[in-house]
């Protein structure tokens, strides 16, 4: 297991976000968190990625406690994330964006009078990227200009440009056009293969997308886990489906 | 590619400057000077860190009183060791100040910067012995890369030597910048600017980087208070009162900061404008005043802004609404 939570709570005052969360993901896997609204999706992912500090609980990553380590040093170790709503730098471009994330990876930030524009590997890993996500046509843009859609590809996109091991993706295809969230799927896939990423861990309400490409789902109602299985053994629970995806599964 | 020609024309302009216009002019151009590397630095901080200080005349103090001491008590003549010492003082008060400083964001920083450099306003007024208090420390002429230039007459040395020297510094110290800006720290900086939770995703230290970005500033400004001794011969302290500190944030904005030549474009007309305004008119407070409203009512990207719409009016605007990551990821 690359990733593993135990006990995981969070509270808001006095209402309780997250209530008792354990899960692990494992190298090789693609895993998806389903629940309705406010089930505590969002909130399991930022106290994965230490955006969030949680009010009990551990998180290990590759075997290590991640409490104080926080997004930049989870970073470093080797995980990757994405937001639900899009995070991009609306003043820089699409090329921009991903030479930031491969600059950070390199760990040349601090080259203070060294020329981007010159930097050979930065240049090229960038471009790699962008043509993966099918957005080199888009790179001189801006981010602020960008259709939706692309924002999120290119917060996805940047999470990538890290080459990290885990990803954690919040709705990737959120915003996306279903005729595209197809393409922007078999685009992670990949890429995933491309960098050599060992996990996935997305969070999706798009249950046809959910069931086809993961290994493993995690179901979260009210804060707690009511399910973790293969796709075959979540599909086959009605009571399970009815809970968490509602009205809008049994019309398929 | 017209950017690089015009750049080349301006500094040619300012080379020819002493043979052509009025002594008058030239010796303004000694304060233009010194102010344009004072803002290359500060915009670092405004235009790519997204940081705004109220507290940069500490950094001018600093460099000017090195200066001043350098050459009033300590013998030293030479504006080499005196720009050396004043960059490095520069760094060595910066660095735990902002340590302290950069942890906060927006009107906090504005805020903390701004009672550091009260403390600092205070420290000169109050310590006579070292500083003179109000009545300042002489700014001894500077020898030039060796050379004395003692028996000069004044303006001679300055609209001579002394105006060719500061020019130097303003072409290094802009190359310098240029490089910085288009580095890939220049680039981190923009990430945190842009989206600070982001660029932490990406691993990149946000407060680390605004930390760097604060020193360099620092250094700027105090490179740029120490040229701005010389011609004025003594150094007090409304040099680190805080209306100076926001003069040069007025500076900035006057220019437009989200180009890399705006700050010194606005650090030009800052200086022309007030002058001729002083010259023609008794309240010339309020009208030079109301003239700088008018421009960044109108002109909300800068002067620069006006001449490059595009993108930079675009950006300007934009910072103030569309720039702000949504809240979601805030813990
Ligand atoms: N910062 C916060 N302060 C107070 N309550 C919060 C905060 N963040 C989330 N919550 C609450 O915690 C619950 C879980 O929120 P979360 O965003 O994790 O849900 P989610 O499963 O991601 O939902 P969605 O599908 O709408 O994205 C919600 O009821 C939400 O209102
Ligand atoms: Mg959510």
């Amino acid at each position: 297991m690359i990733l593993v939570a135990e006990g995981l709570r969070k509270l808001y005052g006095e209402f309780c976000a997250l209530d008792g969360v354990s899960l692990g993901v494992g190298a090789g896997e693609f895993v998806s968190i389903i629940g309705p609204n406010g089930a505590g999706k969002s909130t399991l992912i930022n106290i994965l990625t230490g955006l969030t500090p949680p009010s009990a609980g551990t998180v290990r990553f590759k075997e290590r406690e991640i409490h104080g380590l926080g997004p930049v040093g989870l970073a470093r170790l080797g995980m990757a994330r994405s937001f639900q709503l899009v995070h991009i730098f609306p003043d820089l471009t699409v090329l921009e964006t991903l030479q930031a994330a491969v600059v950070a990876r390199l760990g040349r930030g601090t080259r203070l009078f060294a020329s981007l524009a010159g930097d050979r590997d930065v240049q090229r890993e960038a471009l790699e990227v962008a043509e993966l996500f099918r957005l080199s046509d888009k790179r001189g843009a801006l981010a602020r200009h960008l259709p939706q859609g692309d924002k999120k590809l290119l917060d996805v996109a940047s999470a990538f440009a890290l080459r990290p091991e885990i990803i954690l993706l919040d709705e990737p295809t959120s915003g996306v056009s279903t005729a595209d969230k197809t393409a922007v799927m078999e685009t992670l896939v990949e890429a995933s293969k491309r960098i050599g990423l060992q996990a996935i861990l997305q969070v999706e309400h798009d249950m046809d997308i959910v069931f086809a490409y993961s290994d493993r789902i995690i179901a979260l109602h009210q804060g707690k886990v009511l399910a973790d299985g293969p796709p075959s053994a979540i599909q086959a629970d009605r009571y399970l489906i009815d809970t968490v995806i509602g009205r809008r599964a049994r019309t398929h | 590619m017209t950017g690089p020609l015009v750049v080349a024309a301006a500094v040619v302009a300012i080379a020819l400057a002493p043979l052509v216009a009025s002594t008058y002019h030239v010796l303004l151009m000694l304060p233009f000077m010194a102010y344009a590397v004072v803002l290359l630095g500060l915009n670092l901080l405004l235009g790519y860190a997204g940081l705004v200080s109220f507290g940069h005349a500490l950094f001018i103090g600093i460099g000017a009183y090195t200066g001043a001491f350098l050459t009033s008590h300590f013998k030293i003549r030479s504006l080499e060791v005196i720009l050396i010492a004043a960059a490095a003082l520069g760094a060595l008060v910066a660095a735990p100040v902002g340590a302290l400083c950069v942890r906060y964001v927006k009107i906090y920083f504005g805020m903390l910067t701004l009672a550091f450099g009260m403390v600092f306003y205070t420290f000169v007024l109050k310590f006579y012995r070292l500083t003179g208090g109000d009545e300042g420390t002489p700014f001894l002429r500077p020898s030039l890369l060796g050379r004395s230039l003692e028996a000069m007459p004044k303006t001679d040395y300055l609209v001579g030597p002394y105006y060719y020297y500061s020019l130097g510094v303003v072409v290094v110290a802009t190359l310098c910048m240029w490089r910085i800006v288009h580095s890939p720290f220049g680039l981190c900086l923009k990430t945190i600017r842009d989206n600070p939770a982001k660029a932490e995703t990406l691993g990149i230290g946000v407060t680390r980087f605004r930390f760097h970005a604060f020193v360099i500033s620092a250094v700027y400004a105090a490179v740029g208070g120490a040229l701005l001794g010389p011609p004025i011969g003594n150094v007090d302290p409304t040099l680190a009162y805080w209306t100076h500190s926001g003069n040069i944030v007025f500076m900035t904005l006057l220019g437009g900061f989200t180009s890399f030549f705006g700050p010194v474009v606005g650090a030009f007309v800052f200086i022309y404008l007030q002058n001729w305004v002083m010259s023609v008119v008794p309240y010339w407070r309020l009208i030079f005043g109301a003239i700088l409203a008018a421009i960044v009512i109108f002109a909300p990207g800068g002067l620069l802004g006006l001449v490059r719409p595009g993108r930079a009016a675009v950006r300007a605007a934009g910072r103030r609404g569309a720039g702000a990551p949504p809240a979601e990821s805030r813990p």
